[in-house]
């Protein structure tokens, strides 16, 4: 019940605020517009076979990324504007309200997901099958959980909204850039594929690409597997930071 | 621990540093069930710091604290289950509306549906506020959102409600009227109330006792009428005056000169 009130919460602040709702989908529409029609042709003069194809599965889990660390960012927000302190001197352990809040925050980055699925479906992706399509929800929400996490542990420490910038520019935007979401994974030096496969997000969107269009490149076991079991550390991490907040 | 039966806070020796500055220092003082209970002091004096402690949010440099019997620091949750409190600072969700702010609480604090759901209507129609249940919080004005925070704080039928500078930055019908709903349910429900200011006249009107804080130390504590007659003055103010006025020039401490100087002056 705790955590349903915690979850239903960030549901109904994010069902509230539209903007930001719509906000936080002109970026993903953008790149795949963008790059999808821009790059789709020498992507396929070069023998990669259909852009969006491969893009789209990028492209939902940067908008998952995004939109979980943003949920999980909130903390301070909350910290600032005092609600923080009203959960705080309730009967009621840390982690659980610690995991409460992540569960709403990786819903609304999982719907935002989904929306940008939704909307790839209009620029000429195709899924390989209906069925899988619905196991790239679970995948989706793994990516979710994980960044909410990674959010609500680094808003933890934080004072203030000073150290945001930051955050985007060294931490937010590498994880991005440097999953592969943008490009193929095979043909690069060894040497950057290390980097790409030290980035949890790698994990995400290549499972995604294997239930969305059949093309996992590390494959869809050793995807989950990772996934899980960094969820499960950044959890934990989350969870003993956010015990740790005094206010 | 000396517990007898009409204490419901009991602080002994509570001590709090924030790296060099002693925010609190050595305070002791009890409460007993029922009174309503001022702690007066100027800003920075260590109101907020005592009042963190003593509902789990802070933990002491040294000292012990009890609430309602229970030790604060090993039991936190009978303790949270034991107090209210209105925060100095806000701390309503404004994305949601009144009743879905007293609704979280209500859950929060673990209460029954058929209970909370009277409890709810009963305390927002008792601030005021029913009729405006629906509406998001942050089209509230600062008199309104205090009048939720307070009928929140006392939803799960604390024994004891905190109330850190509860009157900040409201007009004077509102204050007025917020310690009437205070005195009501003192009558009704037995209420204690610890609260913090730096008004005089609230202290005076509506404590049965005060402790005066300056820099992080109790002064003196009494009726308002005993701190009148011990420093042999006629109204609140010179009192503390009084009674601060010697405790700077032992110290010698030349922030608390100006400090005093500012709180002369600010009148
Ligand atoms: N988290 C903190 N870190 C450092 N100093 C603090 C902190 N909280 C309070 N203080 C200091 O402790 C003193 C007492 O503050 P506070 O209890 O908020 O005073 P009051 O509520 O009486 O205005 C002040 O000097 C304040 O700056
Ligand atoms: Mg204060």
């Amino acid at each position: 019940m705790i955590l349903y009130i915690l979850w239903l919460r960030q549901i109904k602040r994010y069902l509230r605020s539209k903007s930001r709702m719509i906000g936080s989908l002109g970026q993903p529409i953008l790149f795949l517009v963008a790059l999808g029609f821009g790059f789709g042709p020498i992507f396929e003069k070069a023998g990669g076979g259909n852009y969006i194809q491969f893009l789209a599965p990028g492209i939902i889990a940067m908008t998952i990324l995004f939109t979980a660390i943003f949920a999980g960012i909130e903390v301070i927000w909350d910290k600032q504007f005092g609600f923080l302190k009203e959960t705080l001197v309730a009967p009621v352990s840390r982690t659980k309200i610690m995991i409460g809040r992540t569960l709403g925050g990786a819903t609304v980055a999982t719907i935002q997901g989904v929306i940008v699925f939704i909307f790839t479906l209009f620029i000429g992706f195709r899924p390989t099958s209906i069925l899988m399509s619905f196991f790239a929800l679970v995948v989706m929400f793994l990516i979710a959980l994980l960044f909410t996490a990674l959010g609500t542990a680094i808003a933890s420490r934080l004072e203030d909204m000073q150290g945001f910038q930051l955050i985007m520019n060294f931490l937010v935007m590498p994880i991005f850039f440097l999953s592969g979401a943008l490009f193929p994974v095979d043909s690069l030096p060894s040497s950057f594929e290390i980097i790409i496969r030290i980035d949890p997000l790698s994990y995400g969107v290549d499972a995604l690409r294997g239930v969305l269009s059949n093309a996992a490149h590390f494959g869809l076991g050793l995807d989950l597997i990772v996934l899980l079991s960094v969820v499960v550390v950044i959890t934990i991490i989350g969870a003993w930071q956010f015990s740790k907040i005094e206010i | 621990m000396s517990e007898n039966s009409t204490t419901i806070i009991e602080v002994k020796n509570l001590v709090r540093n924030f790296k060099k500055i002693e925010a609190v220092r050595n305070i002791s003082f009890t409460v007993n069930k029922g009174e309503s209970f001022a702690f007066l002091g100027p800003n920075g004096a260590g109101k907020t710091t005592t009042i963190r402690m003593l509902t789990t949010l802070l933990e002491p440099t040294s000292g012990f604290v009890s609430l309602n019997g229970f030790d604060v620091h090993k039991n936190p949750s009978d303790t949270r289950r034991s107090f209210g409190i209105v925060f100095q600072d806000p701390s309503l969700d404004t994305e949601l509306t009144a009743y879905e702010n007293m609704y979280i609480h209500a859950v929060l604090y673990g209460l029954e549906k058929n209970v909370y759901k009277k409890r709810i209507e009963e305390l927002m129609t008792m601030v005021e506020l029913w009729s405006r249940k629906d509406d998001l919080v942050k089209n509230f004005s600062g008199g309104m959102k205090r009048r939720l925070e307070i009928a929140r704080g006392l939803l799960h039928h604390p024994k004891v409600l905190f109330l850190d500078e509860p009157t900040l930055g409201l007009d004077p019908q509102t204050r007025n009227l917020m310690w009437n709903y205070i005195k009501d349910l003192r009558e009704k429900e037995g209420l204690t109330v610890f609260f913090t200011t730096h008004y005089m006249e609230e202290a005076d009107k509506n404590a049965d006792r005060i402790a005066i804080i300056d820099h992080g130390v109790i002064v003196a504590q009494g009726k308002s009428e005993e701190l009148k007659t011990q420093t042999n003055t006629k109204t609140l103010e010179e009192a503390f005056l009084a009674l601060t006025g010697t405790d700077i020039r032992e110290s010698s401490g030349s922030v608390g000169v100006q400090m005093m100087k500012m709180w002369h002056g600010r009148k």
